[in-house]
């Protein structure tokens, strides 16, 4: 039955994960994928997935995994769903071992777990150094399985391009392209799933694949669906600097001892080892005594980024520090750490075990997505087999992955989004079997299915016949320079409006582009014009949600919106305590909202409109990583009840 | 005059077209590798002569040698893109698709044969379900050791493109394939649908075919022992024959 087909697209950790769990409730499924589902970038996940299953007796639990995902994420987070997530999270990781993952393991034979940010538990459990590709691998391998009993059909080097709506505006189905032929076909289908992942590369040089253009996020979003917390990205302080783009030295580096540091006069261009020690200048540890370099993501990515591009302090004058590994013994390093390092050799040329590596903060991930909702139950969690679970505001399209907005608020912890993922991806299997039975399902007509591939067709014919001066690949370099540039480590008003402009400029030039290639094979040049549109449409979004949000909150840091606070003493009845205090109760008043994007046909710029945020299990305090705000927190807030009662 | 690097590439308008070399000069920057010179190619697609040409089709994903995309022949050496550093390459550097695999355009080749032959081997675990059925079977760290190394197989087909007995138009279902299917009958539940697995591995284009050349093991990018694999395969074949007939 052709109207029961779910067409998932994106075969990521998220899309694979709703389409097993899909099958296995009985639906068939249409998988698209721009390209080998096996490619797709979940592979590059390094750390882990966290789950709190206390193998080492720390005494975690779910719920204490849930309010360290709420505090990383600076309670922008919607929380029934976050509290599920964390409570399943044990059983998704036995789900994944039970499936082959390759986890490593306990002397016992249990699964090992190990630490990460955020976090005082052992709560990341990984295989060896390449654990999203591991997991992806294992839910590739379970997709396959209902492939083979032929509930599965792949569309891999398919971009979709289009959602179908029916008169009522229900999903019904898709357009979508094929990337060899360049043929354009619709696809029938009660429930359209977008896991098409984050947009990084509209920042340019990422940590993000070759294949994150975010193009079916913006494609969605243009028809209607609205985007979410698109202002919140976050930062990873320790990538490599790449001519093709910036991977990653995983968090782990710094947590086996590894130290950062630059020379300390600027303009010292001697080689790292000619430097003695009293001239480098270990600036995390320096300015951060008690965490030293494993301070907080946010706050080493801004240090890191600053010392190069505001004190001038970066290695000959270049935007890179020292990550530093030389004084730990050979064998240690490759006992930990083999495999990353490993990586960092393989690219770079150069033996991290003998020479200091060379890092920069890179672009890493989308808090913000598309806007998914849920239905909580009457206890605050997801309300079990809802349709309307990761449903975005359109009916029958769902957003799930690094592609929608909810779990991670202003901030993700590392090893999160894994579980997100594949949690997320889960329950989305379980909405659209809901939707499939519980409402009448939209129905296809062909002639519409016809007339909105025609479509597609015919703009796509539009974008091979442009012939203009300008190179779009150009464009998007300099897109992704500026955005980088602007839009990344700080945020100022000033240079977000200097931006839009930017922006504005591009969308002109986009226009006077050329497709470079008339081919009608494997064009991958006329295709490009389309994504880059797309990643034009969507920094706008994030530029223009990021110029209104006035305030510092997880990764967005708005400097002159600061409110630092005051001392490392202890601040009991300080009286610069309480101004902090009250501050930060008035810029929560105002700021703590999700953020919703609304393309607007007739503007060229995004409706841009606020949510309140579901905060009923844990109240918004100040994210203090220090512990000295504990008991001055509490006090003050008791202090403040007791005068509101009595008033 | 600024440092320059020299490239050949060889290319294909579409899945039968006939192929040419275009010569392509980028200019050098330090740390450059082969994806960085294609991507040069395209924001100023002139070939060697000045003259304006289509930029190159190339496949690529995670550039991290973890998806197997952008797999290529590199001055006649099978490998990723991703890390051939162009400081290590000698020039002109020649850039050839897979031969292996039907072209699509240009570099980009279409690998569907290897993910159709994982089907064929059940290269999965059979679970009853994916709702919460407790911790999987316990697993001793050292036989981890050995599977992860199986599991980082990415499928990029540098194996089938060594191998002697791997061509465009046999069935062969090539190494990596073989390593999977030693790698699910190595798994402690994955391990009862080894019989099945076996069977399936012994049909048309199946073991059988290898001819022994041990090109895989040296070809494979993640030093993935395959020839153990097979050895080990054939063993088990033959362990499951004699017991078959005892049976009997």
């Amino acid at each position: 039955m052709s109207e029961k087909r779910v067409l998932i697209v994106g075969g990521g950790l998220a899309g694979l994960a709703a389409a097993m769990r899909a099958c296995e409730l009985g639906l068939e499924v249409d998988i698209f994928s721009m390209v080998h589902v096996k490619r797709s970038h979940s592979v590059c996940a390094q750390g882990g997935i966290n789950g709190a299953v206390n193998t080492k007796g720390e005494g975690d639990s779910p719920y204490i995994h849930f309010v360290d995902t709420i505090k990383g994420g600076d309670f922008l987070a919607d929380q029934p769903p976050v509290l599920s997530m964390c409570e399943a999270a044990p059983a998704v990781i036995n789900m994944m071992d039970r499936l082959g993952v390759t986890f490593n393991r306990t002397p016992e034979g249990l699964l090992d777990f190990r630490r990460f940010g955020g976090t005082l538990h052992h709560r990341t459990a990984f295989a060896g150094a390449s654990t999203g590709q591991q997991l992806l691998y294992g839910l590739d391998e379970q997709v396959r399985r209902w492939e083979a009993q032929g509930k599965v059909r792949k569309f891999e080097n398919w971009e979709f391009t289009r959602l179908i709506l029916d008169k009522d505006g229900k999903a019904c189905g898709i357009v979508a392209q094929d990337l060899t032929t360049m043929e354009f076909k619709s696809f029938p289908g009660f429930a359209v799933v977008l896991a098409t992942g984050g947009p990084g590369l509209m920042f340019g040089k990422t940590t993000n694949s070759t294949i994150n253009f975010g193009s079916a996020t913006a494609a969605a979003y243009k028809q209607g669906v609205w985007y979410g917390n698109p202002e919140m990205v976050q930062i990873h302080p320790t990538g490599i600097p790449g001519s093709d783009k910036l991977r990653l030295i995983s968090e782990s580096a710094r947590g086996e001892g590894g130290r950062v540091w630059v020379p300390r006069k600027a303009g010292d261009n001697r080689p790292w080892n000619q430097i003695p020690t009293e001239e480098r200048y270990y600036f995390l540890e320096e300015r951060y005594p008690l965490y030293g370099n494993l301070v907080p993501r946010d706050i080493a990515s801004r240090e890191i980024s600053l010392i190069c591009t505001k004190e001038g302090l970066g290695i000959g004058g270049r935007n890179a520090v020292y990550l530093d590994l030389t004084h730990r013994s050979e064998e240690y390093l490759l006992k930990k750490l083999g495999a990353i390092l490993d990586i960092y050799e393989k690219f770079r040329g150069v033996d991290p075990k003998k020479v200091p590596m060379e890092i920069y903060p890179a672009y890493h991930y989308s808090m913000g997505g598309l806007y998914a909702g849920y239905e909580a139950d009457g206890t605050g969690r997801l309300l079990k087999d809802s349709p309307l679970n990761q449903m975005t505001n359109i009916p029958g399209v769902y957003a799930v992955g690094e592609a929608d907005h909810q779990y991670h608020g202003a901030n993700r912890l590392g090893a999160n989004s894994l579980m997100s993922c594949i949690f997320a991806g889960l329950v989305t299997g379980e909405s659209v079997v809901a939707l499939a039975k519980n409402s009448k399902t939209a129905e296809a007509p062909s002639s519409l299915l016809e007339s909105e591939c025609k479509l597609e067709e015919e703009s796509y014919k539009k974008l091979l016949a442009q012939d203009g001066p300008e190179n779009p690949f150009v464009i998007h370099k300099e897109l992704g320079d500026a955005m980088s540039a602007f839009c990344l480590i700080e945020r100022h008003n000033d240079e977000l409006k200097q931006l839009q402009g930017m922006i504005d400029g591009f969308e002109i030039r986009l226009k006077k582009a050329s497709s470079l290639d008339k081919s009608g094979s494997g064009n991958m040049s006329a295709v490009f014009l389309r994504q880059l549109d797309g990643m034009i449409t969507m920094s706008k979004a994030v530029v223009d949600a990021a110029l209104l949000r006035d305030e510092c909150r997880g990764a967005h840091s708005k400097p002159a919106f600061d409110n630092p606070a005051p001392s490392k003493e202890t601040p009991i009845e300080d009286p610069a305590w309480t101004a902090y205090y009250e501050k930060f109760l008035a810029q929560t008043q105002t700021w703590l909202k999700t953020t919703v994007a609304k393309y607007d046909p007739n503007q060229s710029h995004p409706v841009i409109e606020y949510k309140p945020v579901d905060t009923r299990h844990l109240s918004p305090e100040p994210r203090d990583y220090t512990g000295v705000g504990k008991k001055a927190w509490k006090k003050f807030m008791d202090k403040r009840q007791a005068t509101e009662t009595k008033a | 005059m600024s440092k320059t690097v020299e490239i050949r590439i060889k290319r294909q308008d579409s899945p039968n077209a006939p192929t040419y070399w275009t010569e392509f000069s980028v200019a050098y920057e330090e740390g450059m590798n082969v994806i960085s010179l294609l991507q040069a190619i395209r924001r100023d697609p002139k070939d060697k002569s000045g003259k304006t040409v289509a930029p190159v089709t190339w496949e690529s994903s995670c550039l991290e040698e973890v998806c197997g995309a952008c797999t290529m022949v590199i001055n006649g050496k099978v490998r990723q893109a991703c890390t051939a550093l162009v400081d290590q390459l000698e020039q002109p550097i020649s850039l050839e698709p897979m031969s292996k695999f039907p072209v699509e355009r240009d570099l980009r080749v279409n690998r569907q044969r290897i993910f159709d032959n994982l089907k064929k081997v059940n290269g999965w675990v059979e679970v009853d379900g994916y709702h919460d059925l407790g911790p999987g079977p316990r697993q001793d760290p050292a036989d981890q050791t050995t599977t992860y190394k199986y599991s980082e197989c990415m499928s990029c087909g540098c194996c089938m493109e060594v191998c002697p007995q791997f061509t465009l138009d046999n069935i062969f279902i090539g190494a990596a394939v073989l390593g999977q299917a030693r790698l699910f009958n190595m798994h402690p539940t994955g391990k009862l649908q080894m019989p099945e697995r076996l069977d399936k591995v012994t049909q048309d284009g199946g073991i059988q075919d290898c001819g022994l050349a041990q090109q895989c093991v040296k070809a494979c990018p993640k030093h993935i022992p395959l020839v153990e694999a097979i050895g080990q395969l054939q063993r088990d074949i033959t362990l499951s024959q004699v017991f078959g007939a005892l049976k009997k």
